[in-house]
């Protein structure tokens, strides 16, 4: 952290090496940015500008058509509605599986530590598979119901990991003898101790659940036919890719010029509904940044 | 502190129930697969059950190698994903190598921002990017390729170019999210071991050389190990929805079959023998990997 200037000897061939790795560097910047840049850009411009191509970084003939658009959609409403309830649900079911299962793991002294830990730790590289997992899930009468998305996905053995390896390098053992001494059980410690000094993992983890219910669709896809519980990145699926095949039989509408007018709106909306769906991760994420370190580190180091 | 320890009750019970939730979680949704599992070796009858269906041994198994599509299958997986792992493994470690010499914090933290956030977008919207970069009709790829006086291209339709999208698209969106393993552990190298190579005058290229790669080449094993456990694991979500009856040829995988025969065809028996498949060659490749690490003295899993 300290940076010692009095070091700084920089030779001619470390002048060039900066030069060189600056300009690398600037050349993956941009080659993420301009993307991400162009798609917010287009999400405002006029279709016909769109369609013309006349966009490359800056949105020209600002409009919010899109976004109106994807605001009257009705299906769209409630896919989101749908996203951020598995989202909020689904995280806080992980956590609190994960939390209490990555304490105990990290409790030495526990008499079946060692079996569990290998039970878990199996199912990172073997896993019965698709149609046995849908099997199951039909079995226990889970299809059709948003505990299909839910349950499925309680727990994840890397994050346990992760969770176990923060608290047992954070939480000294003479912190529990001195809770126990006076009396407190594991749970009371767990949730008085152990859940305040975890904050930063915690909230690592909470980002990591949310992001993969956020962002899954497949078992939306297997699980699930009633419209009413479909999360939003089916109804994406729907917009971005599935009419995308279709677009052709739009021409076939009699009026050619409303058919063109359509397909030009389609695209507008296609860019509105990527920035609308994946805006609150990308403005969430850089808040919890400086904690990513530290919870990919935890899920790496063995113990 | 041995002393102290037999002074307390260990409470085996309290801190089984705390950890119930869990072991039943894996049980259920990890073990009960895998007892099911012996449906590969059975021709499942929803009336019947898993336990009460008959024998038919490798039947499906067999019928999967012998398949028109076996040789295909395996090609476009193993194809996809060593082309995948050989372009895009080196790319996070090269990465953060280079965004460990960014001397200025801010700089480097606005960096990393910008290269995580692909990470978050969903493969539905990342598959829905590519759609609509590629189309032949205005794509912003294709006119920046008609700008430059070439001819457009029918990406997503021409077969040959499936393989090379998928990788290059999944560079684009995991490299940034992959330097921060590697990051954390560049940043745990000891400042002394730089300053002493500093003050003999080791310049920006030979400290990478010879203290920042090899501080962090455990963790490229450890990493390299994992990644070739998945190897058949190509990432099946993004496949499918690339996916179209123009470019099949190169784009069915082993995991996109399993659902299509199994989910899609009911043949639960036939969907569950080829996954059955695939698992076990990844669990194999594990260990194998992992047994040459450990013979050359690097680190291992276990």
């Amino acid at each position: 952290m300290v940076r010692r200037t009095s070091f700084k000897k920089e030779t001619a061939q470390d002048r060039v090496f900066i030069a060189i790795n600056s300009i690398l560097l600037a050349v993956v910047f941009l080659s993420v940015a301009y993307p991400l840049l162009f798609i917010l850009s287009a999400s405002i411009s006029s279709p016909d500008s769109l369609y013309r191509g006349e966009v490359w970084l800056f949105p020209k003939a600002i409009t919010f058509e899109g976004y109106t658009r994807v605001m009257a959609n009705k299906e769209i409403w409630m896919g989101y509605r749908n996203t951020v309830f598995y989202t909020v649900f689904g995280t806080l079911i992980n956590l609190s599986v994960i939390i209490p299962c990555g304490y105990v793991l990290s409790r030495k002294e526990y008499r079946f530590r060692t079996p569990i830990t290998i039970l878990f730790t199996f199912t990172m590289f073997f896993s019965g598979g698709l149609i046995p997992t849908y099997l199951v899930v039909d079995s226990l009468g889970l299809i059709n119901t948003v505990w299909a998305l839910l349950l499925p996905r309680a727990a994840n053995m890397v994050y346990i990991i992760i969770a176990r390896t923060y608290i047992k390098s954070n939480i000294h053992d003479s912190l529990w003898e001195s809770a126990a001494m006076d009396g407190c059980i594991h749970t009371r410690f767990l949730l008085q101790i152990v859940l305040p000094l975890s904050k930063p993992i915690i909230a690592v983890l909470a980002l990591f659940c949310g992001v993969i219910h956020w962002n899954s669709y497949f078992n939306a896809l297997i699980y699930l036919s009633n419209r009413e519980l479909v999360p939003l990145q089916l109804i994406l699926r729907e917009i971005l890719i599935i009419n995308d095949m279709g677009a052709s039989e739009m021409m076939s509408i009699d009026d050619a010029q409303i058919a063109a007018r359509m397909l030009r709106l389609k695209d507008l909306v296609k860019y509105a509904v990527m920035v609308v769906s994946a805006l609150p991760l990308l403005v969430a994420y850089p808040f919890l940044q400086k904690y990513f370190a530290t919870g990919v580190m935890m899920g790496a180091i063995k113990g | 502190m041995m002393k102290q320890k037999s002074v307390f009750k260990v409470r085996n019970t309290e801190l089984t129930i705390l950890i119930l939730p869990a072991l039943l979680y894996f049980l259920i949704f990890h073990y009960f697969p895998m007892y099911g599992l012996q449906i590969a070796f059975k021709e499942f009858n929803p009336f019947l059950g898993i336990a009460k269906s008959p024998w038919v041994g490798l039947e499906h198994f067999s019928r999967f190698f012998s398949s028109y599509h076996f040789w295909d299958i395996i090609k476009n997986t193993l194809g996809i994903s060593l082309y995948s792992l050989i372009l895009g493994f080196p790319m996070p470690i090269i990465l953060a190598l280079m965004m460990n010499e960014m001397s200025s914090l801010r700089m480097k933290r606005i960096m990393q921002t910008v290269v995580y956030a692909p990470h978050f977008i969903s493969t539905v919207v990342m598959v829905g990017i590519l759609y609509i970069f590629l189309r032949p009709q205005n794509g912003l790829i294709n006119r920046f390729i008609v700008m430059g006086g070439g001819e457009s291209v029918a990406f997503l339709t021409e077969a040959s170019m499936f393989k090379t999208i998928y990788v290059f698209s999944g560079i684009w969106q995991n490299t940034g999210w992959g330097t921060v393993i590697y990051l954390a552990s560049l940043s745990a190298i000891d400042p002394q071991i730089v300053e002493a190579a500093i003050i003999d005058g080791a310049s920006r290229w030979q400290r990478m050389m010879k203290i920042n790669i090899p501080g962090i080449l455990p963790m490229v094993i450890i990493l390299f190990i994992l990644n070739t456990g998945r190897i058949m694991n190509v990432g099946f979500e993004k496949v499918f929805l690339m996916q179209n009856p123009l470019n099949l040829r190169t784009s069915e995988i082993i995991a996109t079959y399993v659902y299509r025969s199994g989910l899609q065809n009911y043949e639960y028996s036939f969907g569950s023998a080829v996954g059955f498949f695939n698992s076990v060659v990844n669990f194999l490749l594990l260990i194998f990997v992992n047994t040459i690490a450990k013979k050359t003295g690097e680190s291992s899993l276990w």
